[in-house]
C-alpha cells in the first residue's frame, strides 16, 4: 500500500489546486506564482543533471527553454488558433486539450535535439570551455529566433492564450495549472528514474573520474549525450509550459539572466541533489515574490542572501544528499531502485 | 587462437620513443609479470593495450579482433580489464554502485527501459546486482557494499578496485602495481588473493609490480623492459639471474 502514498498525495494536491482556483479561493496572482514555481522546478531539476550530477557547467539552459517554448507555441497556434500568422486553425479547437501533451513533448524533443549542439563538443572539452560553448549555443538559439520574421522576430510571438481558451471549450477547468502540475511531476519522476538507475549512475561516474569511467567500460560519449538530451528536453518542456502560461513569448525572456537564475537554484539546492533542486526552486520562487515590494532593492537583497549562503553553507541546502538520506523514514514510501 | 597477441607495438610521444617493438602473446590462463625501472614504459604498455592510447605502429589483436581504433570502453567490453597505479575509484559512490557502473558495457537495456521500468530493466538491474554482490562476497568485501570507498582503509580500496575490474567479466586482467602503498601484511594477503582470483575466475593476469616478492612468487613468466625496449623475458629464476636485468636496475657499477 505504501508505494501508493505519494501518487495519492499528488492526486489530492492537484484536486485541491484545481478546486481552489475554480472557486476563486486562490486568486490569479497566486495561481501564476504556483505555475512559475512548477516551471522553475522543472528547470532546476533538469539543469541539475548537467551541472550537478555530471559536474559540467552549462550556462545555456534558457536557450533550450526557448526552443521548447517556440516550437510548442508555433505548433499549438498553427493547429488550434486562428491568427494573422498562420491563418485558419488546422484542427477543431475542442481537440486542443487532448493534443496539448503531444505539443509539450514536441517542444521537448526539439529542445533535446538542439541539446546535441552542446553534447557533441562536450565529448572533447570540459569545464570552462564547455561553459563558453553552452553560452554560445544559447545565443545561437536566441539570435536565430530574433531573425525569423515569420514567428515575430524580436517582437515575440503570441496567440497561445487562444489555445488555452480553446481547451476550456472542452471542459471548463484551470487547464494550465493542471498541465504545469502534470509536467512538473512527470519531469521529476523521469529524472528520478534516470538518475537512480545504473544507466544514470554512469553520469556520476563521468563526473567523478572520466578516465576511470571510460576504462571501466562506460561509454562516456553516450552518457554525455544522454544526459544533455534528457536535460535539454525537459528544459524544452518547461519552456513550452512557460509560453502557454504567459500566452506570449519573446526572445528577451530567454537571456543569460534566465540561465543564471536557474543555475542559482541548482547551486542553492546542492549540486547533484534532486530534492535539493526542487526545494530551492520552490524557495527562490517564493523569495522572489516575497521581496517584490522592495522593487529594485530586491536585486541587492537576493544576491546578498546568496553571498551569505555560500559563505556559511557552500554546499547548498542539501549538499549532494537526497531528502531520503536525511529522513530515512521516507524510504518506506518510495523505492529508489525499483 | 591466442587470447591476446601484441606484435611490434611502438609508441612515440613527440620525438620520444616510449615503447619500442613490444610483443607479447597470451594463450589464456597465464600469470605474467611486467617489470622494469621507473619510467621504463610499463604503464604506457597497459595504456596502449587498454585503448587509452593508440599505438604509433604495431598491432594489438584480442580474441582475433584488432583493437586499433576502438575506444577504451569497447576494449574493456571485449574482455580486458585493468586497475590503476593510483586508486581511481568513484569516491562519491558506494562500493556496490562502483561495481554496478563498471558493468555498463553489459547493461543490456536502453534509456526507454529505464524510464518505463520495463521487465528487461528490472531483470538486468537484479542480475547486475546479484553478480556485483557475488564478486564482493568472493573478495570478502560484502560488508562494505554500502560504504563510500573513501571511508575504507587503503588495502581494502585496492581490493575494491580489483573487484571493480573483475565485475566487467574480463578474460585478461591487467593490474598496475597492485601492491603499491600496501604494508607487508596487506601484501601477503594480496599475493594470496591474486593467486586465488587466477585459479577461481580462470583468467589471464598480467601485472606491473615493483615489489619483487609479489612478482617472483606469483608470476610464471616475466618480461623486463627498460627505456621502452624489452631487455629480457623468462621464468622468475632466469630473470633473477639475468645480468642485463641486474644492470638495468642497479647500474654498471654494482656488478
Amino acid at each position: 500500500m505504501k508505494q501508493y502514498t505519494i501518487p495519492a498525495l499528488l492526486a489530492l494536491l492537484l484536486a485541491v489546486l484545481v478546486f481552489v482556483s475554480m472557486t476563486g479561493a486562490m486568486n490569479v496572482y497566486w495561481q501564476s506564482v504556483l505555475m512559475f514555481m512548477g516551471i522553475n522546478i522543472i528547470l532546476s531539476s533538469s539543469l541539475n543533471i548537467i551541472n550537478g550530477n555530471m559536474g559540467e557547467f552549462s550556462c545555456g539552459h534558457a536557450g533550450f527553454m526557448a526552443v521548447g517554448a517556440y516550437v510548442s507555441s508555433v505548433l499549438s497556434v498553427l493547429l488550434f488558433a486562428e491568427g494573422s500568422v498562420f491563418g485558419e486553425a488546422l484542427l477543431p479547437p475542442h481537440l486542443a486539450v487532448f493534443l496539448f501533451p503531444f505539443i509539450l513533448v514536441a517542444g521537448g524533443v526539439a529542445a533535446s535535439l538542439v541539446g546535441l549542439l552542446v553534447a557533441v563538443p562536450s565529448f572533447r572539452t570540459r569545464g570552462d570551455y564547455l561553459a563558453i560553448i553552452t553560452i554560445a549555443a544559447a545565443y545561437i538559439v536566441k539570435s536565430t529566433i530574433e531573425n525569423i520574421n515569420a514567428i515575430g522576430g524580436a517582437r515575440g510571438f503570441m496567440g497561445m492564450s487562444k489555445v488555452t481558451a480553446a481547451m476550456n471549450t472542452t471542459a471548463d477547468l484551470p487547464w494550465m495549472i493542471i498541465w504545469v502540475f502534470l509536467g512538473t511531476v512527470f519531469s521529476v519522476w523521469l529524472i528520478r528514474r534516470f538518475i537512480f538507475s545504473t544507466l544514470g549512475n554512469g553520469v556520476n561516474a563521468v563526473c567523478q573520474d572520466e578516465i576511470a569511467a571510460e576504462i571501466m567500460s562506460v561509454n562516456t560519449n553516450q552518457v554525455k549525450m544522454t544526459a544533455f538530451m534528457v536535460s535539454c528536453g525537459l528544459a524544452g518542456i518547461a519552456g513550452a509550459l512557460f509560453a502557454h502560461v504567459l500566452g506570449y513569448v519573446n526572445p528577451g525572456s530567454f537571456t543569460i539572466l534566465k540561465s543564471t537564475e536557474v543555475m542559482v537554484m541548482v547551486y542553492l539546492g546542492g549540486m547533484g541533489s534532486l530534492s535539493g533542486s526542487v526545494l530551492s526552486a520552490i524557495l527562490i520562487t517564493l523569495l522572489m515574490e516575497a521581496l517584490r515590494p522592495l522593487q529594485i532593492i530586491k536585486w541587492i537583497v537576493i544576491p546578498l542572501l546568496l553571498v551569505l549562503l555560500m559563505q556559511f553553507r557552500p554546499e547548498g541546502i542539501m549538499g549532494n544528499r537526497e531528502l531520503s538520506d536525511i529522513f530515512p523514514g521516507l524510504k518506506k514510501f518510495y523505492r529508489l531502485k525499483g | 587462437m591466442a587470447l591476446l597477441e601484441v606484435k611490434d607495438m611502438t609508441q612515440y610521444f613527440g620525438g620520444l620513443c616510449a615503447v619500442t617493438d613490444f610483443s607479447v602473446t597470451f594463450t589464456g590462463g597465464e600469470l605474467m609479470g611486467l617489470i622494469g625501472p621507473n619510467g621504463a614504459g610499463k604503464t604506457t604498455v597497459f595504456n596502449l593495450i587498454s585503448g587509452f592510447y593508440q599505438p604509433s605502429c604495431g598491432d594489438i589483436v584480442f580474441k582475433g579482433k584488432n583493437t586499433r581504433g576502438l575506444k577504451p570502453h569497447k576494449v574493456t567490453g571485449l574482455g580486458i580489464a585493468r586497475t590503476f597505479q593510483n586508486i581511481r575509484l568513484w569516491f562519491d559512490m558506494s562500493v556496490l554502485d562502483n561495481i554496478l557502473v563498471s558493468q555498463y558495457y553489459h547493461l543490456g537495456y536502453s534509456l526507454w527501459d529505464c524510464f518505463v521500468r520495463s521487465n528487461r530493466y528490472l531483470r538486468r538491474e537484479a542480475e547486475m546486482r546479484a553478480w556485483g554482490m557475488e564478486i564482493l562476497e568472493a573478495l570478502d568485501l560484502a560488508q562494505f557494499a554500502d560504504e563510500l570507498p573513501g571511508n575504507l582503509p587503503y588495502g581494502i580500496q585496492r581490493r575494491v578496485e580489483i573487484a571493480r575490474a573483475l565485475s566487467t567479466k574480463p578474460d585478461l586482467l591487467m593490474l598496475d602495481e597492485p601492491a603499491a602503498g600496501l604494508n607487508s601484511a596487506d601484501v601477503e594477503g594480496l599475493i594470496k588473493l591474486i593467486a586465488w582470483i587466477h585459479k577461481e575466475f580462470k583468467l589471464s593476469i598480467w601485472m606491473i609490480e615493483h615489489q619483487m616478492d609479489v612478482v617472483m612468487s606469483l608470476c610464471t613468466w616475466i618480461k623486463v623492459i627498460d627505456f621502452g625496449a624489452t631487455i629480457a623475458e623468462g621464468t622468475p629464476k632466469e630473470i633473477r639471474e639475468n645480468p642485463v636485468v641486474i644492470k638495468a636496475y642497479l647500474g654498471d657499477d654494482a656488478i
